[in-house]
């Protein structure tokens, strides 16, 4: 029984090795200081860091990403919290069904989804790229917020709305002063989730590109097609470290369970 | 709270989702069947009479099965693994394969750039180890795209599946045992029957994910196109909406079957959900 037990462990010792293995390669390899990547490297050299600052496209493509990233969320909140709210709060005729339509955006294949608010965003209605990058961003942004949202809401004991209610606060007050402080680290977390979800999106992004407009995910895939030098390596460990730090508050909030739930 | 009220909380979403998502969908696929402005479905009669596009699709499928397939076989055991430690293993396990998870993909398939590339570390392991002589060409192979596609969605089914593990009473398999099922047995009879909405659902995900990805074939398959780079290539290097259309059609008609197939398989094996 003990040995079943220990190739098992085994198996899955392994397992891990190939899922973080690559990036704790990425990592070291991101050292090297020939401008040839390679592993193991041949020294110790810090000057690929310096570079990412030095290629003036990585430094504005991380900007428009953040930017991308924090004003689509803004705006997924705007659409998302009122959705979640009504749907955990009301009896809503066809709650299944609109609930659907939120998670929606998730289940189209993204690049679809890029390719076609390629076709009709910006082709048809004419948008200017940056507002159709942030639009698609907030696309794909929304099931998250609201599903994230709506977990807290789920948690939130309506009741005390109520009594807030028979106490004579408005209903909007209601809101902002009794349900929205509860699911406060709710919204947090769904913020941080969207957030790398529009920072790391590739298949929206790569059709929402034009002169001097680029996310840095792209500029990234840019780069690797013409260098092969440990510049990205060495993005790659700022990004995980940017990652990592994400992780951790969103476990503070809410427990890593959120992603174990399907 | 009026009905009326609450409609419009749920309106600017909607509205928001009609108008940026799904009137340009609709309107795409409603242009495959038009050609020069008459009804036409020679956009789809070209797509399947053309041996290039069917390797295409081929390739994908296969592709995307092998990934799921292989998924399964690495993630079911691991899943039962974890599922089984104490509160603190378990979490830290979760949360080892939940940040490659929210790590981009770029990063991800660069990786695997560095390690299978023709002088990469497996191939000078492999050459240093006397195993070949000459290094092995795997990057740029749909071997390479697989094995980026297994990183990136094999943390998916391990924690789909704990998920649905977790929620199997332990006691169960203690009663298969004191009953006189062995190990093997209690884990067939009993793990492996309750996690199959789990399994179901992780499936559908990886399937559906490998079927859709852009990043990891891009990067990892070189020449190799599969049906989103496909996309891609007729979007933008060649211009050919009318074709891209056809082939996102295509693409969302694929992952619809097969979202609806597996949930029909899921309410057969457990009806009561």
């Amino acid at each position: 029984m003990k040995e079943n037990n220990r190739g098992l462990g085994l198996f899955t010792l392994l397992v891990y090795v190939f899922l973080l293995g690559p990036l704790v390669i990425i990592a070291i390899a991101s050292f090297e200081p020939s401008s040839v990547l390679k592993f193991p490297p041949t020294g110790f050299s810090l000057k690929w860091y310096h570079n990412i600052l030095e290629v003036t496209m990585f430094v504005k493509t991380f900007y428009t990403s953040i930017l991308v990233s924090l004003a689509g969320n803004v705006l997924a909140l705007l659409l998302g919290i009122p959705a979640a709210y009504a749907l955990s709060r009301f009896p809503i005729k066809g709650k299944d069904a609109l609930n659907a339509v939120f998670i929606s955006p998730v289940l189209i294949p993204g690049i679809v989804l890029g390719f076609t608010m390629l076709k009709y965003l910006i082709a048809v209605y004419n948008l200017p790229i940056y507002a159709a990058l942030l639009f698609g961003h907030t696309v794909i942004m929304l099931p998250f917020i609201i599903r994230v949202i709506g977990s807290s809401l789920a948690n939130f004991d309506f009741a005390v709305e109520e009594a807030a209610l028979s106490l004579g606060a408005g209903r909007v007050a209601t809101f902002f002063k009794v349900v929205l402080p509860n699911i406060k680290s709710g919204i947090i977390a769904a913020v941080l989730i969207a957030f790398l979800e529009s920072f790391n999106n590739v298949d929206i992004s790569v059709f929402m590109t034009g002169p001097g407009v680029s996310t840095l995910p792209i500029q990234m895939l840019t780069y690797v097609e013409n260098h092969f030098d440990p510049t990205i390596a060495a993005i790659s460990v700022l990004l995980m470290l940017f990652t990592a730090v994400f992780m951790f508050i969103i476990e503070r909030l809410m427990g890593l369970s959120y992603f174990t739930k399907r | 709270m009026k009905k009326a009220n609450v409609s419009l909380l749920l309106l600017p979403g909607l509205l928001f989702l009609a108008v940026f998502m799904l009137v340009p969908i609709l309107l795409t696929v409603g242009s495959t069947f038009f050609e020069n402005g008459r009804p036409s479905l020679a956009g789809y009669w070209h797509f399947f009479q053309d041996p290039y596009f069917l390797k295409i699709l081929w390739t994908t499928l296969k592709v995307s099965l092998v990934t799921t397939l292989l998924c399964i076989l690495l993630g079911f055991p691991v899943s039962y693994y974890i599922s089984r430690q104490n509160p603190r293993k378990k979490a830290l396990l979760l949360a080892l394969a939940i940040f490659p998870l929210l790590t981009s993909s770029v990063v991800r398939s660069f990786s695997w750039m560095i390690i299978l590339g023709k002088r990469g570390l497996l191939n000078n392991t492999l050459v240093a180890l006397g195993i070949v002589k000459e290094p092995l060409d795997i990057l740029y192979t749909p071997a390479a795209m697989m094995i980026g596609l297994i990183h990136l969605f094999l943390p998916l089914i391990i924690i789909t599946l704990v998920g649905v593990m977790e929620n199997i009473d332990p006691d169960l398999i203690k009663a298969a045992e004191s009953l006189g099922a062995g190990r093997f047995k209690a884990f067939f009879k009993v793990i492996v029957p309750l996690s199959v909405p789990g399994l179901i659902i992780g499936s559908i995900l990886v399937f559906v994910g490998s079927l859709t990805a852009y990043t990891t074939p891009a990067l990892l398959g070189g020449k190799q196109r599969v049906i989103s780079t496909f996309l891609y290539q007729n979007a933008i290097t060649l211009n050919d909406w009318h074709l891209a259309s056809v082939i996102a059609t295509i693409m969302m008609v694929i992952t619809f079957v097969v979202i609806g197939l597996m949930n029909k398989l899921a309410n057969k094996v457990n009806p009561k959900g």
